[in-house]
């Protein structure tokens, strides 16, 4: 894109090898791609984050920190940054989630870049504030209300906590979009070895004040405020100078395609998906999982390939937008499909959506799913040959 | 060009916007021009302002309308957004004008904390005493007994002091006044502009069409003189009897 680009940085702690809980990880890596405004209020499991980002924020110059009044407030106070110039997040659990969608939506509309991090707890409601779940994933793509398309990057390890919020920090200023990284709480407490580079690579936002940074083109440019650009930001139908336009069907219609398409035209770039075990044209079983789950599910893998099964796993690093096509290829050439989630099916509806005899593995009792219980699962749908015995209640009985 | 002390302010104002959509004889034309005329007369440099406005007739007032930096938001958080790009960028003048409902009703906790945090922010509250936009209903500050599209049998709330209760939140500055005192508004206005830290002032305007039609002040000129009649300067107030107050409201200086 003109005028932007992307430069390496060097890392804010030293490279080499660091033993962290994800949470922190994914403050230190927030803090790595350029972060300096962040706004929280404390919820569990996510606390960490905002935690560990106030006292490196106190070493670090030029870098903002706040705990406001509330969730709304927090969400509020990262937008009004974002359009004063700043890379700006903020960071919540389920509840308080809810509460920012409202201006999630806001931030959809106005094409305010920031990224919320999700650390799922167990719900709905107050639910299990300590135990894992991974019940957000329709909330994160569907919780503003509207006609829009989201990124939600969903990491499994400690090293992807740290990796996957640069890359949220950089698809939010590349798409001008809110960017959820949806974690769970088995990644957001997990400790465990991981590496940070000696560079990493940022995205600059697009700054040109000649240019209306509300339309025209694709992806627009977004100058702060103070820069002279005379900004007319509103989360009311706009047209491409922020004009409102809130009776006209063209202008609404026009501003609705192209939040839509500037995410769906570039799908490519912004899916992430890893496959284990996968390499051999026809697969018995595969397993389709995303966050604290795949690592079980790989473990489960493991435990079928020793068996002599050709059973393989294909990870969802982005749940949305939803990456199809990987999921109808592999899953056109596997036999069996299940997918193992801590919730009721969510993105198993989705996977259903694109190859139809996908089965699901679920728990909703605040417990993660573990690799032994996954295989005994495979066991089963192998030897009843039905595709989809494994959906819904089924597993429970 | 037009003359007189319209001229100086016109140039404050984005060209495509006029007229406004506000309503014949709502006090919210009157507080958009003393705003200009307070940032005119102490030649503040209106590029480096930020106006953020909520939802709601009053969220007008800067957005579209001033030639500056606008952020027009979610209904009750201005003061939040404000928060946050005064905190990243401290040079940038912020100026947070809202109504009633969105200010003190929805947005009544930002609006606290942000004066127990003594944020350098100015919060311009116009105060018309209804839902304008939404189609008069009930709000915060709606006198007790008054009528609006959701009190059918008079409000039987008692309303919010809000210049009290921001002062009492912790606020550098408080004031109130009303569209009908220009001039010791624009004063207050411009001090609230020079101050640093939390600066509030309550500025009491007119809704003929939600709220005096309703409430046997039906004509804008009528609004405007029960503004004139009711408001009652501190130093008045101070030599007058309860009974004499009983419905009026003080204006001046709650915090200076
Ligand atoms: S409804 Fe009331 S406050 Fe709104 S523009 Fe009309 S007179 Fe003004």
């Amino acid at each position: 894109m003109k005028g932007s680009q992307w430069t390496n940085l060097p890392s804010v702690l030293r490279p080499g090898r660091y033993f962290l809980q994800g949470d922190e990880a994914c403050a230190e890596g927030a803090i790595a791609a350029g972060c300096n405004y962040y706004a929280g209020y404390p919820i569990t499991p996510a606390s960490e984050i905002m935690e560990h980002i106030c006292r490196r924020f106190a070493q670090l110059p030029g870098r903002v920190f706040i705990q406001m009044e509330d969730e709304i407030g927090s969400i509020a106070s990262v937008l009004g940054a974002s359009w004063a110039g700043a890379r700006a997040m903020t960071a919540t659990s389920g509840p308080g989630f809810s509460l920012m969608l409202e201006n999630i939506g806001y931030a959809i509309i106005t094409e305010t870049p920031c990224v919320v991090v999700d650390v799922q707890r167990a719900g709905p409601g107050t639910g299990q504030a300590t135990r894992p779940a991974q019940g957000d994933v329709m909330q994160a793509r569907w919780g503003a209300h509207g006609d829009y398309e989201i990124i939600v990057l969903s990491p499994w390890s400690v090293q992807e906590a740290y990796d996957e919020t640069i890359r949220a920090f950089n698809l939010a200023d590349r798409f001008r979009v809110p960017v959820i990284l949806l974690m769970d709480e088995g990644v957001g407490h997990l400790r465990e070895n991981m590496t940070v580079p000696a560079k990493t690579s940022i995205y600059q936002r697009w700054k040109d004040l000649s240019r209306p940074p509300f339309g025209e083109v694709e992806v627009p440019p977004m100058p702060a405020f103070g820069e002279g650009a005379r900004l007319l930001v509103t989360g009311s139908t706009h047209d491409a100078w922020g004009y409102r336009r809130t009776s006209s069907p063209q202008a609404q219609q026009q501003l609705v395609e192209r939040l839509v398409s500037k995410i769906l035209n570039h799908r490519e770039e912004i899916q992430r998906t890893n496959t284990h075990f996968c390499e051999e044209s026809k697969l018995d079983i595969l397993l389709v999982a995303y966050g604290f789950t795949a690592r079980s599910a790989l473990g489960a893998v493991r435990l079928a390939r020793e068996a002599g099964i050709k059973a393989g796993l294909l990870r969802l690093t982005t749940l949305w937008p939803f990456p199809e096509n990987m999921v109808k290829e592999l899953g056109a050439q596997a036999s069996h499909i299940i997918m193992p989630e801590m919730n009721r099916g969510q993105m198993l509806r989705e996977v259903q959506r694109v190859v139809p005899h996908a089965a699901g593995y679920h728990r909703t009792d605040g417990e993660v799913i573990t690799a032994p219980e996954i295989w005994t699962a495979m066991q089963r749908i192998l030897r009843s040959g039905k595709k989809r015995a494994l959906e819904g209640k089924d597993l429970f009985s | 060009m037009k003359k007189g002390t319209t001229a100086s302010i016109v140039k404050y104002i984005r060209p495509r916007t006029f007229p406004t959509p506000f309503c014949a004889g709502c006090g919210h034309g009157i507080l958009l021009g003393a705003i200009l005329r307070a940032i005119d007369e102490l030649e503040l440099d209106f590029s480096q302002m930020l106006f953020v406005s909520g939802i709601g007739c009053a969220g007008w007032i800067p957005s579209p309308h001033y030639n500056t930096d606008t952020l027009h938001v979610t209904h009750g958080r201005p003061v939040a957004f404000a928060t946050g790009a005064k905190l990243f960028n401290p040079r940038l003048n912020v100026v947070v004008i809202g109504g009633d409902g969105d200010i003190a009703s929805i947005g009544g906790n930002h609006l606290i904390h942000a004066a127990r945090r003594n944020m350098d922010i100015t919060v311009i509250c116009a105060n018309n005493l209804i839902y304008g936009m939404t189609g008069g209903q009930v709000t915060p500050t709606t006198p007790r007994g008054a009528r609006t599209q959701t009190t059918p049998a008079g409000n039987p709330e008692p309303p919010f002091d809000l210049a009290r209760l921001v002062a009492a939140a912790g606020a550098t500055y408080v004031a109130r006044y009303s569209v009908w005192h220009v001039r010791p508004l624009i004063a207050a206005i411009k001090k609230a502009l020079q101050r640093t830290g939390f600066s509030f002032i309550e500025v009491l305007s007119t809704c003929p069409t939600q709220y005096g039609r309703r409430n046997e002040n039906p004509t804008p000129i009528g609004m405007l003189r029960a503004l004139k009649q009711n408001c009652i300067s501190m130093e008045r107030a101070k030599t007058m009897r309860p009974e004499e107050l009983a419905g009026k409201t003080i204006i001046g200086e709650f915090v200076g």
